[in-house]
């Protein structure tokens, strides 16, 4: 079904990029970066969170453009910088990203029809003729699905498919007119899925290929990328770190690869604590994707919840807090017990946690409101009497926090939303920590804020630790875990696999324990 | 030098912001200069004044119960038939039944709470879009108006409560005008000085922003709908009082006008943020406006311009002020 070696090899690759290079702002995202994809072949892309890799992907889609003039040809043609969607589909690419692009409310066969729909080129549709297409289109790759259902009644794993099939029947119809071979790029569209459903995924791919065109695979799991690519390259801090033929390499040579042993940044690890006996402890905490998870935690220590994307480590704080439902799991906090199912925030809140979530506009802070009225939200009463709110007296308690949380402008009355990324965290930040909670819950508390602000966020964290707070980080960036905790565990497909602690942490350490323990993960 | 730059900038933007607070007002003189002008027999008189202040406590009590709904982001379409429901329930027990006003403001009163209540209901717990849910509640309260009223205009309500709601004067000025202007404090009072209004704000603003920071949404949700639910109610008894009668089909014409003056009064006073002292001004500057080209002899259909006007503007004067905060953003 493969091509011959010799021929793949001596074709013009259906994808070359060369001396590929991005900044944003003074940071570099790729460096120099080349990709060649034969014609006929599966290349996986692999990296870790900042490796360059969905950049990369975002700048082939058109989303960036790239700096300076790169190479970039597609079956042997140079492709127009930057990218635009009309010479994509005229040199045959298509791209299914991680959220597919669907929409629920429509059909199978809408969905299908999509972008069709969207040009609005046509003054009729014959939904028969249409649902007949469909039916045969299924029938060629196997799957059973009824083109006339709403996509909502789906499993994940069919809405996968019918993105992929979606995807690779536009790619057909564009390489009829224009002769391109096709490619088809897949960013990361399993991590959500369950293993045997992957393997349908698989099958699809392999099928496509098998019709003459070619996939780039974007994966974060080295299981996959070692089972369906044929060749793939790695990323590693905006470079190649390496390109290998699948067949002959090993796991471990992979993720050393992936990981590196570039230099780290194991001088920004804390001083040890010494750390008085647990007062908080999560027991059998479930719902979700997440299988019952325990922890105790001390006063005052920071505990990083990490893992690759999909994994869960993410979910615990948010179930913990009563943000999204447990299904079971008791928190004890100072000897006073929860059941956390029937924990709202209200209630969270009362018991002495406040969570900082993940997504700032949307869940942390009122953009159109101004920066007192945010930071004061939760203390209203407690400042002023609820009756008689004081403006002179919530402006100074806002003015305080500003000067202490370093939020800039200092003036209170600004609105949240001019703020930059980093000073509005410190706000979200200020606006819990004031509360003097017991349980602090962080997810990614450095996302979007600048590299000075950076530095802030940890020293409030530091410093609400060092008044007694025990906190929980989930997060993906490994150099912050490194940076604020005392202990981080990994979590692989919902359950903890690995548990990292004291000098044991380090940022090449948290990404081997995670690469490693998803790839050892049985996978059910 | 820079620092004097930014000083002289950051003067320029408060007198900006003072202009846009006022804005309205110095519109609303100029119209009250223009009209005086053109007319000052008939127009520039106190009597004239009286008139118009002591005849839009109806519009302006309404448009108070929408503001309420409206900061924490819903619509409350039903406030209007829920108006005429509470007049005609009212003007049925005290005339048809005989039964003392008093009883008949309560029961009034009570049914406007409890149709905010059944508002709420299917918003709240079926997560249904407050614009259709009170859409059709309206309606369904007009049919019951319409059939509890025996779709006639009910006339003879007890004089008691129209003295004290448009005969009895206060510096010429009908006492109906000084309970929508204490209403107006208050809300005004509640939204600004109590935690329970920043609630109602933050609810509005970023619901799961509120939600996470351990507010409880939908009893603030709940507690707006009652509130509008009332305010029609009490719209609709000084209703009763300004005309001495209820008429079953009257309730359209205050939903729009009461609109025009929520939106209109959230691009002043407060810009951006629905508001109560903003609200009254622009009810006075639109019956202003309509009295006064009436007087110049211009007819009926200008009213519809005026509001039906007024309501597009200040939606889309909102969104320039937000699409500003936006780009600040």
């Amino acid at each position: 079904m493969r091509l011959s070696e010799d021929r793949a090899a001596s074709e013009p690759p259906v994808l070359r990029i060369s001396e590929l290079s991005k900044n944003f702002g003074g940071a570099r995202a790729l460096d120099d970066v080349s990709l060649a994809v034969r014609h006929g072949e599966v290349h996986g892309l692999l990296g870790q969170n900042g490796s360059g890799k969905s950049t990369l992907i975002k700048i082939l889609c058109g989303f960036h453009a790239p700096d300076g003039s790169p190479v970039i040809e597609i079956d042997g043609r140079p492709v127009s910088l930057p990218v635009s969607v009309a010479s994509l589909r005229a040199h045959g690419v298509a791209f299914v990203h991680q959220h597919l692009g669907l929409m629920p409310s429509l059909t199978v066969l809408e969905n299908l029809m999509l972008s069709e729909l969207a040009a609005g080129a046509r003054g009729y549709i014959d939904w028969q003729a249409e649902a007949r297409r469909a039916r045969d289109l299924f029938a060629r790759y196997e799957i059973d699905l009824d083109p006339l259902a709403p996509l909502s009644d789906l499993t994940p794993v069919a809405r996968a498919q019918v993105a992929i099939v979606r995807a690779f029947d536009e790619l057909r119809r564009d390489r009829a007119k224009s002769h391109a071979r096709g490619l088809l790029v897949l960013d990361e569209p399993t991590p959500f899925l369950p293993a045997h459903d992957v393997e349908v995924l698989f099958r699809l791919v392999r099928e496509i290929v098998a019709d003459g065109a070619s996939v780039i695979f974007v994966s974060h799991d080295i299981d996959e990328v070692l089972e369906i690519t044929d060749r793939a390259t790695v990323l590693r801090d905006g470079r190649v770190a390496g390109v290998f033929e699948t067949a002959q390499v090993s796991k471990a040579e992979v993720i050393r690869l992936i990981v590196g042993r570039s230099v780290d940044l194991d001088a920004m690890r804390p001083p040890p604590k010494t750390l008085a006996s647990p007062s908080i402890v999560i027991s059998d905490l479930a719902g979700g994707g997440l299988a019952p998870f325990s922890l105790s935690l001390a006063p005052g220590e920071v505990v990083g919840l990490t893992g690759l994307i999909g994994s869960g480590y993410d979910e615990v704080i948010y179930r913990l807090y009563g943000a999204s439902p447990a299904s079971s799991g008791t928190l004890v906090l100072d000897g006073e017990t929860v059941a956390v199912a029937r924990l709202d925030p209200q209630r969270a809140i009362a018991c002495g946690c406040v969570l900082i979530p993940g997504n700032r506009l949307q869940s942390g802070a009122v953009a159109t409101l101004s920066v007192s009225e945010n930071v004061n939200q939760p203390v209203f009463g407690a400042i002023s009497r609820a009756w008689a709110l004081s403006d002179t007296a919530l402006l100074r308690n806002a003015a305080n926090l500003a000067a202490r949380f370093d939020v800039r402008p200092r003036d209170p009355q600004t609105l949240l939303g001019s703020l930059s990324g980093g000073n509005q965290q410190k706000v979200v930040l200020a606006k819990w920590f004031q509360t003097r909670p017991r349980l602090i819950l962080l997810d990614e508390p450095t996302q979007g804020v600048d590299v000075g602000a950076r530095a802030q966020v940890f020293g409030a964290v530091d410093e609400a630790a060092a008044q007694g707070a025990a906190v929980l980080c989930a997060s993906s960036d490994y150099e912050q875990l490194t940076a604020i905790c005392d202990r981080v565990v990994v979590f692989a497909r919902g359950r903890v696999v690995a548990e990292l602690g004291g000098s044991a942490i380090s940022k090449a350490a948290i990404a081997e324990a995670c690469y490693r323990s998803e790839a050892n993960e049985e996978r059910r | 030098m820079a620092g004097k730059a930014g000083a002289a900038r950051g003067g320029n933007k408060a007198l900006v912001d003072g202009f846009e607070r006022l804005a309205l007002v110095f519109v609303f003189a100029a119209t009250i200069a223009v009209f005086g002008y053109l007319r000052p027999e008939s127009f520039f008189t106190w009597s004239n004044f009286a008139a118009i202040l002591g005849s839009q406590s109806v519009i302006v009590v309404t448009a108070l119960g929408l503001i309420i709904p409206l900061t924490a982001g819903d619509y409350d379409l039903s406030i209007a038939n829920n108006l005429t429901f509470a007049a005609t329930l009212l003007a049925v027990l005290n005339v048809n039944h005989q039964l003392p006003v008093g009883f008949a403001i309560a029961a009034a009163l009570a049914a406007g709470a409890a149709i905010g209540v059944v508002n709420a209901f299917f918003v709240l717990y079926f997560r249904m879009n407050s614009l259709i849910v009170t859409m059709g509640v309206g309606t369904f309260m007009h049919g019951l108006t319409l059939w509890l009223g025996d779709q006639q205009t009910i006339s003879g309500v007890s004089d008691g409560l129209v003295n004290a709601v448009i005969v009895n004067r206060l510096l010429g000025v009908p006492l109906g005008f000084y309970y929508a202007f204490g209403l107006c404090a208050i809300l005004w009072y509640y939204l600004t000085y109590t935690a329970a209004g920043r609630r109602l704000l933050f609810v509005g603003r970023g619901r799961e922003v509120a939600r996470l920071s351990g507010v409880a949404v939908d009893r603030v949700r709940l507690g707006g709908f009652v509130c509008s639910g009332l305010l029609g109610a009490i719209a609709g008894v000084l209703y009763v009082g300004t005309t001495g009668a209820a008429d079953p089909s009257s309730g359209l014409s205050f939903l729009l006008p009461a609109f025009a003056a929520a939106f209109l009064g959230a691009t002043s006073i407060s810009p951006g943020r629905f508001n109560p002292w903003g609200t009254i001004i622009s009810v006075y500057f639109l019956v202003t406006g309509i009295t006064g080209l009436s007087i110049l002899g211009i007819s009926n259909y200008v009213q519809d311009l005026f509001y039906g006007g007024a309501l597009v503007i200040a939606v889309t004067l909102s969104q320039i002020v937000r699409g500003r905060e936006e780009r600040l953003a």
